[in-house]
């Protein structure tokens, strides 16, 4: 794959670096000539100085034949605008933002970017998942099929326990993919059988996520919890 | 009406005083307290100290009832996602902002986004300007750029905002 990477921050590099050792072709923009020379010594001409902001750079470096565009800079303006370019100018669906402000998630999926990064986010949802009654936690945001990934760890309470999948009767938008079971990774067919402290993973619309709520957590587990 | 502009630069003070003598309501959103020294203290126009590209920065300023929008920081990124963030979420009627890269303004015209880039209407009135030093293809754009006075058009009778 042709990878395009915007922003050579720490993130920029780390992601650089990882994706080469993957056999991938990948190009890291950044506008500071200085970090640009200095991540060159390690990542050689996978580097190249330039604003991916700029429909002439990207142009200048095949942004037409790119599988996908990461905008990972520390300013969501600019990962904003460098997804937007991307997908308006060079027709690329595949474009990931990090979004440093995670009030910016919401705006950045409305404005048509495929996948955003939160880290604020991520690490808030993590420590949520310490926290016990807070259980449903969302993992990733699929913007373009309108999907999430969510974590929901069955508490011993819930209304769930021990009964088949199929009899939550869950809509067709909510789809259990895995239950993690203490060391075990279960692929769940309707017939699975839930036991309290299961790590069940789905694919959700936002409406399903609501009913996967409902259906398995009892009501002090509800969303109205927060870290405070 | 109510208008929101964000970014307290020589631009935004400048259409702030004309928009108050024009009798509208006026807010100004800058990150920077001091950028509020180029309103003069007789306008009355309300200063909010934030980010123009935050949410709750804008809803302090009252997006929510706001009836215009302009974005004129000098970033063009900023400009181009708090123009956004005005026209997407919050759906303010009238939204415009500044965008000096001629190329970033034609791909985000095709997305919808009204905006002025002062780089070509610069550029073509000092070409103007240099085919014609005599001043003989003076138009009332021109003036304006050049510095003469020349009175701006009535907002009630050319399609302007209303108040």
């Amino acid at each position: 794959m042709y990878i395009l990477i915007g922003g050579g921050g720490q993130v920029g590099y780390y992601l650089t670096r990882e994706l080469m050792r993957q056999d991938h072709e990948v190009l890291l923009l950044d506008k500071d000539p200085a970090r640009v020379a200095q991540l060159a010594l390690e990542l050689g001409a996978a580097v190249k100085r330039g604003d991916a902001c700029e429909a002439r750079t990207l142009d200048s470096v095949g942004c037409e034949r790119a599988d996908m565009v990461i905008a990972v800079t520390g300013d969501d303006e600019d990962n904003l605008v460098i997804c937007q370019v991307a997908k308006e100018r060079f027709g690329r669906e595949k474009t990931i933002a990090r979004v440093n402000n995670p009030a910016n998630e919401k705006l950045f999926q409305k404005l048509g970017i495929y996948i955003t990064v939160s880290p604020t986010n991520n690490i808030l949802h993590l420590i949520e998942a310490q926290i016990p009654h807070h259980k449903l936690v969302p993992l990733i945001t699929l913007s373009r099929v309108g999907l999430g990934l969510v974590e929901v760890t069955i508490p011993a309470d819930s209304p769930a326990v021990g009964k088949a999948i199929r009899a939550l009767e869950l809509p067709t938008s909510v789809n259990v993919a895995l239950i993690v079971r203490g060391e075990n990774n279960i692929t769940p067919s309707g017939d699975t059988i839930i036991e309290s402290e299961d790590r069940l993973f789905a694919l959700t619309t936002e409406d399903g996520e609501h009913v996967l709520r409902e259906r398995v957590l009892t009501e002090d587990s509800a969303p109205a919890d927060s870290l405070a | 009406m109510n208008v929101i502009i964000v970014g307290c630069g020589r631009v935004g003070a400048e259409l702030a005083k004309i928009l108050d003598k024009d009798g509208h309501t006026v807010t100004m959103i800058d990150k920077d307290a001091d950028a509020f020294g180029r309103l003069s203290d007789d306008l009355g126009v309300t200063r909010v100290v934030g980010d123009g590209t935050d949410m709750e920065t804008l809803l302090r300023a009252g997006i929510k009832s706001a009836d215009a929008f302009a974005a004129v920081t000098n970033g063009d990124n900023r400009n181009i996602m708090a123009a956004q963030i005005a026209q997407r979420m919050f759906e303010v009627p009238n939204v415009v902002c500044r965008i000096y890269d001629p190329l970033r303004q034609k791909t985000y015209k095709a997305l919808g986004l009204r905006s002025i880039s002062p780089t070509i209407v610069g550029a073509k009135l000092l070409r103007n300007d240099l085919y014609y030093p005599d001043g003989q293809a003076t138009s009332p754009d021109r003036a304006i750029a050049a510095g003469d006075a020349v009175p701006l058009a009535n907002p009630q009778h050319s399609g302007g905002p209303q108040k």
